[in-house]
């Protein structure tokens, strides 16, 4: 083989090998986001598939408060975290015996809303189970915290 | 709150940790080919190198190649769905390198036997002959085992069994079990095996089970001194059995490597189970302890610390530090970029292709490309503690942080000791090195791994029992035992 042809290849050859290597580091990269709850950035081959699929329709835009001394209050969602409790900078400020200074949090994580317990004395409810840890929040599921009954609406 | 259907609404969010990991069988595919397309293109390269027309071996060895792991693939798809995407990709390339650096070896030893006029022995068409094997193992465990933790119930059986396989080489007579000086070997007629490869997946599950029923044992606290707590004397027991064992594996079948691998292993389980740093120093203590009496009772550690000291003043001696410097004469002829895949002459290292491939390699891909190996090794070991550390069982959890701790060890030994980092010890490479036993096992081993893993990544199942049990407590509404003051009428912000 001529001179240069081998030189090529050579160098063609490592730089194949450390291509495979960041592409493996890149699904590494995309795994590290999908367990910390962010939109998960798949690798380049898989993009496409992922931008189709419609999202719109299906995300909460409001919580809405169906019991409790607040029954009626609505906030919009504008993807800020939303804290919930006794204490005055909360953004649903609840008068409330049952509720802690600090009871809960709404937030965000890729376009989900999720919630937790901040460590409330008589604790959160999602439906049934009682929150210890980050929660899921489905459309239209009561969270019920003390005597308050909030969910998440279209 | 209380509707019905609610209980079976709770199943959809009650998913925590809220991780819903995507399965990726397409990027393990897609990945497998691009391996497989390194690998061929490595195979070309070779031929074309050695001034020799392309053959039909090329197709022959490239579709055995992408056949092999487009089985191993849909297997893993249909009995693991969830494993980790990147293990089985990282594993081809290294087999897939491994085998085109033994084929252009088995070139270059023909080359020389044709100008010697001697038999030759080819060594490649026997190895993907043991990566066919070692795949079918490994379809066989994957299909075998669809629960790693099955496997803590033969935990005592598994046990006894290694530590059979450990000690038979030694028991046997040298003329059954001695391959150039190591007594690690099972001749059978046609073939032999190192049981000692096996032995060593085999102990490590029953000191992963070993150690999660005991774990309390290992955590006792005993006195404090210099305000350090010593574990208690009698806690000792099983890490000096473990030392006993390794200076039995060096004074009976005289193989440093292993009996430094075993060692690790037993160290690095111990200190994952307890998280007690004082574990690794009582092994690192009586690790030196063990090393200085056996460099001062057997000459054939002395001639390896000598060689690993000068290989240059060992090089004329039998048994010298002619096979190491001719090693490091191969890496620095290699330097940064490697003199290009069959255009170097690997084949001037004696065992250039099982104990001195990654000097091979190191010649023919530089540092560059010896990097990248060293990397994929890393990847391949840290997926696979990604899988132990999110996998919910205690057994698992040991099991696969000793699996995927294994390989790094094994990488450590080996190219530490061709590189001279530390005392050369014959042991295999994993994946790369030609072996049946090594790869036959290393299959097994990842195919641990992958179970694991994919135990770790599978949501877990929809019907949890806990929401059930929890329901009356929950359904309660609270009840107000005094009424507050009227309520001054909330605010919204």
């Amino acid at each position: 083989m001529p001179e240069l042809v081998v030189q090529l290849t050579r160098a063609g050859f490592l730089l194949l090998l450390w291509l495979f290597v960041l592409t493996a580091l890149r699904v590494v990269r995309s795994d590290l986001y999908a367990a910390s709850g962010l939109r998960v950035n798949v690798p380049s081959f898989r993009r496409g598939k992922e931008r189709k699929k419609p999202r719109g329709s299906k995300t909460p835009r409001q919580l809405v408060v169906t019991h409790g001394a607040l029954a009626g209050t609505r906030i919009a969602l504008d993807g800020r975290p939303i804290l919930i409790g006794r204490a005055d900078d909360s953004t649903l400020v609840l008068d409330d015996d049952y509720a802690s200074t600090r009871h809960a949090r709404l937030s965000l994580r890729g376009d989900e809303w999720y919630v937790e317990d901040l460590g409330s004395t008589n604790g959160t409810y999602l439906d049934r189970a009682k929150v210890t840890a980050p929660l899921r929040v489905p459309l239209g599921v009561p969270i019920r915290i003390g005597k308050t009954v909030i969910e998440l609406r279209p | 709150m209380s509707q019905p259907g609610a209980g079976s609404r709770a199943a959809q969010y009650a998913t925590n940790p809220p991780r819903e990991m995507p399965k990726r069988s397409g990027t393990e595919l897609a990945l497998l080919a691009f391996a497989a397309f390194i690998v061929t293109s490595a195979f070309v390269l070779v031929q074309a190198n050695q001034e020799q027309e392309l053959s039909w071996d090329v197709v022959w060895y490239g579709l055995a190649y992408l056949a092999i792991f487009a089985v191993a693939h849909l297997a893993v798809r249909r009995w693991a769905p969830y494993a980790d995407p990147l293990i089985l990709p990282c594993v081809a390339l290294l087999n897939g390198i491994g085998l085109v650096m033994i084929y252009r070896i088995d070139m270059a030893q023909a080359e020389r036997a044709i100008s010697l006029s001697q038999e030759v022995t080819e060594n490649a068409p026997r190895q993907v002959l043991f990566t066919v094997l070692a795949l079918a193992l490994f379809l066989a465990v994957l299909i075998v085992v669809p629960d790693h933790r099955t496997l803590t119930r033969y935990a005592y059986t598994f046990g006894l069994v290694g530590i059979v396989a450990l000690a038979l080489p030694a028991l046997l007579p040298s003329s059954l079990s001695e391959v150039n000086g190591a007594k690690v070997w099972l001749k059978l007629p046609g073939f032999s095996i190192q049981p000692g490869e096996f032995a060593k997946i085999l102990l490590m599950i029953f000191f992963a089970s070993f150690l999660v029923a005991k774990r309390d044992l290992f955590m006792a606290a005993g006195k404090r001194v210099l305000g350090v707590e010593l574990p208690r004397a009698r806690d000792l027991g099983p890490i000096l059995i473990a030392a006993v064992a390794c200076l039995g594996i060096l004074v009976f079948e005289k193989d440093l490597g292993t009996a430094l691998l075993f060692f690790g292993i037993v160290l690095v389980m111990l200190y994952v189970a307890t998280e007690r740093i004082i574990w690794v120093v009582v092994g690192l203590g009586l690790f030196l302890g063990g090393a200085l009496i056996a460099y001062q009772l057997f000459t054939h550690v002395q001639q390896r610390v000598a060689n690993w000291i000068d290989p240059l003043a060992t090089y004329d001696d039998p048994g010298g530090g002619y096979q190491i410097a001719q090693g490091l004469f191969g890496l620095g002829t290699g330097g940064v970029f490697g003199t290009g895949l069959g255009a170097g002459r690997p084949e001037t290292v004696p065992e250039a292709n099982t104990d001195f491939i990654t000097a091979a390699l190191g010649e023919e891909l530089g540092f560059v490309g010896l990097a990248a190996l060293l990397m994929i090794y890393l990847l391949l070991a840290m997926r696979g503690m990604r899988g132990a550390l999110a996998v919910r069982d205690t057994f698992g959890k040991l099991l696969g942080g000793g699996l995927s701790f294994t390989i790094i060890m094994q990488v450590f030994v080996i190219v530490g000791g061709v590189t001279k980092l530390i005392p050369m010890t014959g042991i295999t490479t994993p994946f790369l090195s030609y072996g049946g036993s090594s790869l036959l096992a290393n299959y097994i081993l990842v195919a641990l791994l992958l179970r694991i893993s994919d135990a770790a990544r599978r949501p877990q199942p929809a019907a949890k029992p806990r929401p059930q049990a929890q329901a009356p407590l929950a359904e309660a509404h609270t009840v107000m035992v005094q009424r507050p003051q009227p309520a001054e009428g909330g605010r919204t912000e």
